[in-house]
């Protein structure tokens, strides 16, 4: 692609601790796009924007910036300025004093910064507060100096780090559509982080959703909320019905207990998740409806009602005008375009894991019972107790990587620490109709995978329950 | 246990008494002898004293040159220290801000006494460089006083400033001049209150280390143990106007910074 400003080439970053914050970060940005990275906090977009502006060091990777690698250059040497989530003004000067920062900088003659921080700040609306104190101004004209101080320098990227995180609702979204036009006018490319999906929709181009380090889709804010590629955004982005389904057929798909038509072409028998927005659900009588079900709550939300239908175990949420009544039963039914195939994924918790010397498995610190000469085809201890193959020769163990699989249904969760073989945080959980999926990391940082019915809080200490015959082994080919 | 209530100024009045008993009273003292003769009769004699004496106001000067001095060396030796275990991402800081206040509880008198065998061990006689080892010993006493407070103000300064600046493009050492230095100022000041004032007066750490009188502190000591009190109580009374002059001055400065400093938080 020609233009891109900007190009992201397996950036990843590990703390010294071994946590990943960034994992294999992959990304162009055409000049002049207004870019948003978006995801809950610690999703490593805040690392990723500290990367850029060169107050980090990416582990591995490139950064290039019009061609050229600029991974390591220093941060003052970048053409990149940064609008700070606290605003980071410095509370000594004053505003002119803050706004001509960067300009005294670089020696620029005083008539000429006078007329650019005059210009700057009628951009934010703040004439005349050149001799200000810092201080004396409220949380928004803060930020409105912040942005001052950055646009003043022309640079040909803005970084925003959740600008508008301090500000009142209302405030908000003035300055949201302040930015968007201020990007037109200045015609810099602006690259924005936030976990507020309300905002990305608002301003973006471009949206970078994040998760845990790694991207979980880049689109247009329309492609985002309607074509969501995970259960993740499609969760993350917007109030969203996620329900595990089965393809039963060209244009069909099956969950909820019924059989529904989709615009999606996925292959008979893929196993799915379906995403439908709340707002696309119709609420019919019960025999017009493809399923039935009964309302169990109504709140209002001012544009709009916000019913839950229970049919059989799949609480399904609806955003419609008109009202129900608690207790009416009531058919669903949706059009094809309004449900959302996506192709299921992480079904199953897979580790790979190595062997040691006693032919215990590393993984879980050896707990687990796994024969080894069962998943190791025509092999046998011999008399010492040594396992050999075929001719009798003896087989290198550190060679050898067994891989574990259990099924997310078949792991019970726990609060006796106990209880279980292996204890982690929630780290991630989304309802999924009738049952949450969890994802919890243990503390040597392996994902599992849970679904469950009870609801657990995120960030929950919890036990993990395993039982041995539900654990499948294979050999890693 | 109704009516065991008191109100703001019931509960003032014991430290009413304390201030009455403690302060205000020896003060007046003070002041009723500084212009009185042995006569018991007003006079204005002392004053004239106190600005006619070359010993006195040599004293003077000597005490100032040697608190001024003090504080500069302090204030060198300090910022360094102070920065680097405030801004350093060692993981053992604390160890070395605890080397550094360790000292401070030992016995004083040790302390000093520690100093003396070093330094004789090293020049001979003491009293050969009164002035460098009246630097030396104030300087070990007081170092602490000045790392701590600058290191508290250092250890506060909001780390997104210092981006922000290299953000803009100051290179590492116009961030330092630019911003680090300026916020770190209020730190600064109250270190150079708590060296210089203590240093001016101090002279146990003189006394110590060779006997010296030529020092405020000592100085009026001399008088009072020579029962001249009216001028021993004079020249207390101008000191504690130039203490109380400086003091104002730089509070005044240090308040103006501390409330711009609390805007950061």
């Amino acid at each position: 692609m020609q233009d891109n400003i900007l190009q992201f080439n397996n950036i990843s970053r590990t703390f010294d601790d071994g946590f990943t914050v960034v994992d294999d970060f992959n990304l162009s940005i055409k000049r002049g796009e207004f870019v948003t990275f978006l995801g809950p906090s610690g999703c490593g977009k805040t690392t990723t924007l500290r990367m850029l502006a060169g107050f980090d060091l990416p582990t591995t990777g490139e950064i290039l910036l019009d061609g050229k690698n600029i991974t390591d250059l220093p941060a003052n040497e970048r053409p990149i300025n940064t609008v700070f989530q606290r605003y980071a003004l410095f509370p000594h000067l004053n505003i002119y004093d803050n706004i001509a920062f960067g300009l005294k900088l670089k020696k620029i003659k005083k008539s000429e910064i006078d007329k650019k921080v005059k210009k700057a700040l009628e951009m934010v609306d703040l004439e005349g507060f050149e001799n200000r104190k810092v201080q004396t101004l409220s949380g928004g004209q803060q930020q409105r100096i912040a942005i001052a101080r950055a646009i003043v320098n022309e640079p040909e990227i803005l970084l925003l780090d959740e600008p508008l995180g301090a500000l009142d609702l209302k405030m908000r979204k003035e300055m949201q559509l302040e930015l968007k036009s201020m990007h037109e006018k200045l015609g810099i490319t602006f690259i924005y982080v936030t976990h507020d999906q309300e905002e990305a929709l608002t301003m973006s181009d471009k949206i970078v959703v994040m998760s845990e380090g790694k991207i979980q889709q880049i689109g247009t804010p329309e492609d985002i909320y309607n074509e969501p590629k995970n259960a993740f955004v499609a969760d993350f982005i917007g109030e969203s019905n996620i329900f595990n389904g089965i393809m039963t057929g060209k244009y069909k798909v099956r969950f909820c207990g019924a059989e529904f038509e989709c615009v999606d072409d996925v292959p008979d028998g893929t196993m799915i998740d379906a995403v439908i927005r709340p707002e696309d659900v119709i609420i019919t009588t019960p025999e017009k409806g493809t399923i039935q079900g009964e309302v169990i709550s109504v709140i209002f939300k001012g544009v709009h009602y916000e019913i839950t239908v229970l049919s059989g175990k799949n609480e399904i949420v609806i955003q419609t005008t008109k009202k129900s009544e608690v207790g009416e039963k009531v058919g669903l039914c949706v059009e094809p375009d309004g449900i959302h195939i996506m192709i299921a994924e992480n079904t199953i918790n897979k580790f790979e894991s190595a062997i040691d010397s006693n032919y215990k498995l590393a993984f879980l610190d050896g707990q687990l019972e796994c024969d080894v000469t069962k998943v190791l085809t025509n092999c046998k201890k011999n008399e010492d107790g040594v396992l050999v193959d075929e001719h009798g020769d003896e087989i290198e163990i550190d060679k050898v990587k067994i891989i574990v699989s259990v099924k997310p249904e078949d792991i019970e969760m726990s609060d006796d620490a106990d209880a279980g073989i292996v204890q982690g945080n929630i780290i991630n959980l989304i309802y999924k109709g009738d049952h949450y999926s969890y994802v919890v990391r243990t503390e040597d940082e392996h994902d599992f995978i849970v679904d469950d019915e009870d609801l657990w809080n995120m960030d929950d200490f919890i036990s993990l329950i395993i039982p041995q015959d539900k654990i499948s082994y294979s050999l890693k080919k | 246990m109704k009516g065991l209530k008191f109100t703001r100024k019931q509960l003032c009045i014991p430290y009413l008494l304390f201030l009455l008993c403690f302060v205000a009273l020896p003060l007046l003292v003070v002041i009723y002898y500084a212009f009185t003769n042995g006569d018991g009769q007003f006079t204005i004699k002392n004053f004239i004293n106190f600005f006619t004496s070359p010993n006195t106001l040599g004293t003077l000067f000597y005490s100032f040159s040697i608190a001024i001095a003090t504080t500069i060396v302090c204030l060198l030796l300090a910022y360094p220290i102070a920065y680097i275990l405030a801004r350093s991402k060692m993981k053992q800081k604390m160890v070395l801000v605890f080397m550094f206040v360790l000292p401070m509880w030992i016995n004083f008198t040790l302390r000093i006494t520690a100093l003396k065998e070093i330094l004789t061990l090293i020049e001979g006689n003491l009293a050969y460089y009164p002035f460098l080892n009246s630097i030396i010993g104030m300087t070990y006493d007081f170092l602490p006083f000045m790392i701590l407070p600058m290191y508290t103000t250092l250890l506060k300064l909001d780390n997104s400033l210092l981006e922000a600046a290299s953000d803009l493009g100051a290179n590492s050492v116009q961030v330092f001049l630019k911003i680090t230095l300026p916020l770190s100022v209020p730190g600064i000041i109250s270190g150079v209150v708590m060296v210089f004032l203590p240093s001016m007066t101090n002279y146990v750490v003189l006394d110590m280390l060779y006997n010296s009188t030529y020092i405020m502190g000592s100085f009026i000591g001399s008088y009072f143990s020579a029962y001249d009190w009216h001028n021993g109580s004079m020249i207390s009374l101008v000191l504690l106007a130039i203490i109380a002059i400086i003091t104002l001055m730089t509070s005044k400065y240090t308040d103006e910074n501390e409330s711009r400093g609390g805007s950061l938080l």
